[in-house]
């Protein structure tokens, strides 16, 4: 294994992972709620709940953000190796096992741990862990 | 005011995730791949997300309520079960399958790219079927 420095972007990811957790800080302090993403689209499949418009609102945000961003700046590349077939059942995986574990990479991964949860804590070091070993067997695509 | 700062958060989040490189699949398997060439990328992401968490949430722990809501809605559970451990591992799965998690589909789906949006009606399919299996584990008296 070496450092792939041609596509290494330190600034860019730092400043955009403090863009992620100030989002995630603005959720909580105004409206009270976390920042999970999984976890608020899972709650608009319900069949009942009361709170479905402030989560409606947060996805449209999140589904909107690249519109807003081209007014700004080009949109950064795209490139998604996985095969169709191979795409659908990731798809399945994440959606099922996001809601069984309570959570992902947002709600876990960022919001779990900047409240120290050790829920959050563990379940961050499986994912990580099981997708690096995923890769490694799998490959990119 | 709730659903006005709950668009504006998602947008901020979005941003926040093509900004830092994180809306590219490719990206993300860089990091995860940490067999051949390793774009530490994701872990500066990481890092820039829970410095601005840890400072937010503090702040948020100071407050006895929300600004616009009448209390938190934080998750009080604390035991570490096999649920939350399959559905990590589940999820891990699929992640390294394709380098794509929620939030990144949800941006890939906004950008209109064809791949993002099969993998955001696979994954709605995902959770449909957590919920099937919920609700039959809930009427089975669990």
């Amino acid at each position: 294994m070496h450092i792939d420095l041609d596509h290494f972007t330190p600034i860019q990811s730092l400043a955009g992972g403090l863009l992620i957790g100030a989002a995630a800080g603005l959720l909580v302090i105004f409206c009270g709620r976390i920042a999970g993403i999984s976890g608020i689209l899972g709650g608009l499949l319900k069949r009942q709940s009361a709170d479905k418009p402030w989560r409606f609102a947060f996805i449209a945000g999140l589904v909107l953000s690249p519109l807003v961003f081209q007014l700004f700046s080009a949109l950064p590349a795209i490139d998604i190796d996985a095969s169709w077939g191979r795409l659908v059942l990731a798809g399945l995986l994440v959606g099922l096992g996001a809601r069984l574990g309570s959570g992902c990479t947002s709600g876990h991964g960022v919001c779990g741990l900047s409240r120290l949860s050790p829920r959050s804590l563990v379940a961050t070091l499986v994912f990580m862990l099981i997708a690096m070993l995923t890769v490694g067997m799998m490959g990119h695509g | 005011m709730v659903v006005l700062f709950s668009l504006l958060s998602g947008l901020l989040f979005g941003t926040g995730l093509l900004v830092s490189g994180m809306a590219n699949p490719a990206k993300v398997l860089g990091f995860l791949d940490i067999t051949r060439a390793w774009d530490p990328s994701l872990a500066l992401v990481k890092g820039g997300a829970i410095i601005a968490g840890l400072v937010t949430f503090w702040l948020a722990s100071r407050r006895k309520r929300p600004v616009f809501e009448e209390t938190f809605y934080l998750p009080g559970n604390r035991t570490l079960d096999k649920r939350l451990i399959s559905g990590a591992a589940l999820f891990g799965i699929g992640w390294g399958l394709a380098g794509i998690c929620p939030g990144p589909a949800l941006v890939l789906l906004g950008g209109g790219v064809l791949k993002g949006i099969v993998f955001v009606l696979a994954m709605l399919a995902g959770m449909l079927l957590f919920e099937w299996l919920d609700s039959r584990t809930l009427s089975r008296g669990k």
